[in-house]
C-alpha cells in the first residue's frame, strides 16, 4: 500500500498536448476517480502511472519512491482493463497465479492465495474453467482477483465496468467498493461515467483537455463546482451570467445574490445553481425570505411520476431547468405559466467560466 | 404474408436435400475426376510389374512396397528429405513468427499493405524463375560474392550453390509466405491489453513472449508448419536445381522413376509411401491443432 504522486506530468503526441502540467496526489488507501470526457487525458495519466506510457515531463512517485524510469513489470501495480484482458489459453487459476509466479510464489502457497483471491471475488469453484466459459461480469471479477492477488501497491482500473450492462454494472460497483475497502488498497479509477465516479470514489479529479479542472471529495465537487465544465460534467447545472453589482449579480435585470465573495462591481460574473436546489413558486405565492426570487416562464414540463423536470425561460431568455418532487399530486405549473424561482444565496455558486 | 416466415424458407418443389446435392455435386465431380481417379490409377500402377503401355506382359505384385528394404540407400534419401522438411519448416518459423509480429504490431496502414505485398510476391513468381534466380545469387562469383567483395575485395567466395544449404535457402524463400500469413492471423488476434496485463503482473519481455505470445501464436505456427513440411519433403525442383549432387531427395527419386527410368510402378509405390507419411504427419498435427484451436 502506498500513496501515488503525479508531479507536473506533461505529455504530448506531436503538437497535441494530452496532459499539461498535471499534479495530483492519490492518498494511501483512497479510491480516487479520474473523471472526464474522452480525450481529456485521464487514460493517458493512468497509463503513465502504470508505466505503459512515458511522460515527457514530470515524475511519478509510488510510496515516495521515484518510479518514473522503472519499467512496468517492476512497479508492483495491479491493473484491470476495459476488455478484461484475461489470458485465453489459461484456466482461471492459472490466470490468477500468473502474477504470483512472476514474484516467485509457486506451489501450495500460490494455490492458497489464488483460492483466497477467488473467494474474495466470489468465484470459488470456478478455478478450472477457461475465461471464455465465464460471463462478462465473472471475467471482470477474475481480472480483479488477478490484479489484487499479488498485493500490489496500487490498483489501476481503466474503465473496468463500461463493457457490462447496466444492472451488472451496478452490482459490480458494490462489489468493487467492498473489495477495495477490504483490501484497503490505493485505487485509481478512470471513468467517463459521473454516476459511477460519485458512487465509488472517496476523491474525484475532473479532467478537461489535459488539465485537472477540480479535485476533491465527490460531495464537495458537486456542491461547490469551481468551473462551468466541472458543474456541467458532474451533474446538471443552471448558469446565470451577469454583471456584478452591489450585493449580487444582475442577470437580465434581476439581482441574484450569492454568499460567495464577488469581484469588483461592473465586472462580468457567472453563477451556477443545481436544478434540485430551486423551488417553483406559483405566480400568486411569495419566495421565502432571504431567497433569490427570479421570474421565469414554463416552457415544458416533463412528468416522470415521482418528480417532474421543468424547462423554463428565465430573465434575458436564459434556459433554466428545475427538478421538483410531485408532492401535491401532479406538476405545480403548466407550460406557459409564469412562476417565481426561489433558491437560497448559499446554493448560488460563483464559478469560473 | 399470411404465414409467419420460418428460419429455412422452403423452395417450391425442391427438398433441402436435393438443393444440397445440387450444390455439392459439381465440386465432388471435379474432385473425382481430378484427384480420385488419378490416385486410383496410380494405386493400380504401384501393384504392377511394369507400366501397362508396352507389349510386355504385366502382372500384379506387391514388391515395389518393399523398395526401402530392397534399396537401403533410399532410407537415407528419405531421412534426408524429412530433415530438409524439418530445416525448412524450422527456419520458416524462426523468420515467420517475428515477421508476423512485426507486421501486426509495428506497422500500420499503407506501410503494412506494402509489406504484405512484398511477402506475397513469391507466390506470384514462376517457381523456375525464382529458383534459377537463386543460382545467379548463390553460385561462386555470383551476386552474393559480388556484394561481399564490394566491401572486402579479397573475400573468399561464399557461394553455396550445389549444396544442402542452397536447397534450404530456395525452399525457405518459396514457403516462408505460408508461415508469415498463418502466424499473422494468430498474432493479429492477440489483444494489446492482454500483453499489457502480463507486463503489469510482473512479466518481462521474454516471459511475455514465452508464456503469452507463443502459446497464442501456436495455431498459426502449427498450421504453417503443416503447409510447409508436407510439400517440402516431396519437393524436387529446388533440390535438383540448387542441390546438384547433394540434391538427391525422395522427390527427385520419384520424379526420376517417371521421367528417366520409366518405372512408373516404383514411382507410384514411393509416392504412396510418402502419402502415408504425410497423412501420419497430418494426423499428429491435427490432434495438436484441435486442442489449440478450441481456445481462440
Amino acid at each position: 500500500m502506498a500513496a501515488v504522486d503525479a508531479e507536473t506530468i506533461g505529455k504530448s503526441y506531436g503538437a497535441t498536448a494530452v496532459l499539461d502540467d498535471v499534479s495530483l496526489r492519490f492518498e494511501d488507501g483512497r479510491f480516487t476517480s479520474l473523471l472526464g470526457p474522452s480525450g481529456s487525458g485521464k487514460t493517458t495519466l493512468l497509463r503513465i502511472v502504470a508505466g505503459f506510457v512515458t511522460a515527457d515531463r514530470g515524475r511519478i512517485l509510488i510510496g515516495g519512491e521515484d518510479v518514473t524510469s522503472v519499467p512496468v513489470w517492476k512497479r508492483a501495480i495491479g491493473m484491470v482493463f476495459q476488455s478484461y484482458a484475461l489470458f485465453p489459453h489459461m484456466s482461471v487459476d492459472d490466470n490468477v497465479a500468473f502474477g504470483l509466479a512472476r514474484r516467485g510464489v509457486r506451489g501450495a502457497e500460490a494455490s492458497r492465495r489464488v483460492g483466497e483471491a477467488l473467494e474474495m471475488v466470489r468465484l470459488s469453484g470456478f478455478g478450472a474453467r477457461r475465461p471464455k466459459e465465464l460471463s462478462g461480469g465473472q471475467q471482470q471479477r477474475v481480472a480483479l482477483a488477478r490484479a489484487i492477488v499479488t498485493r500490489p501497491r496500487v490498483l489501476l482500473l481503466d474503465e473496468p465496468l463500461s463493457a457490462l450492462d447496466r444492472r451488472l454494472r451496478q452490482e459490480m460497483q458494490v462489489e468493487l467498493k467492498r473489495i477495495q475497502r477490504e483490501v484497503g488498497i490505493t485505487t485509481i479509477f478512470v471513468t467517463h461515467d459521473q454516476e459511477e465516479a460519485l458512487a465509488l470514489s472517496d476523491h474525484v479529479a475532473i479532467l478537461d483537455r489535459g488539465r485537472i479542472v477540480q479535485a476533491g471529495p465527490p460531495g464537495e465537487i458537486y456542491e461547490r463546482p469551481a468551473t462551468r465544465f466541472a458543474a456541467s460534467f458532474l451533474g446538471d447545472a443552471n448558469f446565470l451570467e451577469g454583471v456584478v453589482a452591489e450585493g449580487g449579480v444582475i442577470v437580465g435585470g434581476v439581482l441574484v445574490r450569492t454568499d460567495d465573495p464577488l469581484p469588483a462591481p461592473g465586472t462580468k460574473a457567472l453563477l451556477a445553481v443545481r436544478p434540485e436546489k430551486i423551488a417553483l413558486v406559483p405566480a400568486w405565492g411569495a419566495a421565502p425570505a432571504g431567497h433569490n426570487a427570479v421570474p421565469a416562464t414554463v416552457r415544458q414540463v416533463v412528468y416522470a411520476g415521482a418528480a417532474s423536470t421543468y424547462l423554463l425561460d428565465g430573465p434575458g431568455g436564459v434556459a433554466l431547468t428545475v427538478f421538483a418532487q410531485n408532492r401535491t399530486g401532479g406538476p405545480v405549473a403548466e407550460a406557459g405559466a409564469t412562476v417565481t424561482l426561489a433558491f437560497p444565496p448559499k446554493q448560488t455558486i460563483l464559478i469560473k467560466d | 404474408m399470411s404465414e409467419p416466415q420460418s428460419g429455412a424458407p422452403a423452395r417450391r418443389g425442391l427438398s433441402p436435400g436435393a438443393v444440397t446435392a445440387a450444390l455439392v455435386t459439381p465440386a465432388y465431380l471435379w474432385l473425382t475426376v481430378a484427384i480420385f481417379l488419378p490416385l486410383v490409377a496410380m494405386l493400380v500402377f504401384s501393384f504392377l510389374t511394369a507400366a501397362p503401355f508396352g507389349n510386355r506382359a504385366v502382372e500384379f505384385t506387391g514388391a515395389h512396397y518393399l523398395v526401402f528394404y530392397n534399396r537401403p540407400y533410399l532410407v537415407e534419401v528419405a531421412l534426408r528429405s524429412l530433415a530438409l522438411g524439418a530445416w525448412t519448416t524450422g527456419i520458416c518459423a524462426l523468420i515467420g513468427l517475428p515477421a508476423a509480429l512485426a507486421l501486426s504490431r509495428a506497422f500500420r496502414g499503407r506501410t503494412r499493405e506494402v509489406l504484405f505485398f512484398l511477402v506475397i510476391l513469391p507466390f506470384w513468381t514462376n517457381g523456375l524463375v525464382r529458383v534459377f534466380s537463386w543460382t545467379m545469387v548463390l553460385r561462386e562469383n555470383g551476386i552474393l560474392d559480388d556484394i561481399v567483395r564490394a566491401f572486402w575485395a579479397d573475400a573468399p567466395s561464399i557461394g553455396i550453390l550445389y549444396s544442402y544449404p542452397a536447397i534450404v535457402v530456395g525452399l525457405v524463400h518459396a514457403y516462408l509466405p505460408y508461415m508469415i500469413l498463418t502466424c499473422y492471423l494468430s498474432v493479429v488476434a492477440i489483444d494489446d491489453e492482454i500483453l499489457e496485463a502480463a507486463r503489469s503482473l510482473g512479466a518481462r519481455a521474454p516471459v511475455v513472449f514465452g508464456k503469452i505470445v507463443l502459446p497464442l501464436a501456436a495455431p498459426g505456427l502449427i498450421a504453417g508448419s503443416v503447409l510447409i513440411f508436407v510439400p517440402v519433403i516431396g519437393s524436387f525442383m529446388e533440390p535438383r536445381i540448387l542441390g546438384g549432387t547433394a540434391g538427391v531427395t525422395i522427390g527427385t527419386v520419384i520424379e526420376d522413376q517417371f521421367t528417366q527410368a520409366f518405372n512408373w510402378p516404383l514411382g507410384s509405390a514411393l509416392s504412396f509411401i510418402m502419402l502415408a507419411v504425410v497423412l501420419v504427419v497430418f494426423a499428429v498435427f491435427s490432434r495438436a491443432l484441435r486442442g489449440r484451436l478450441t481456445l481462440s
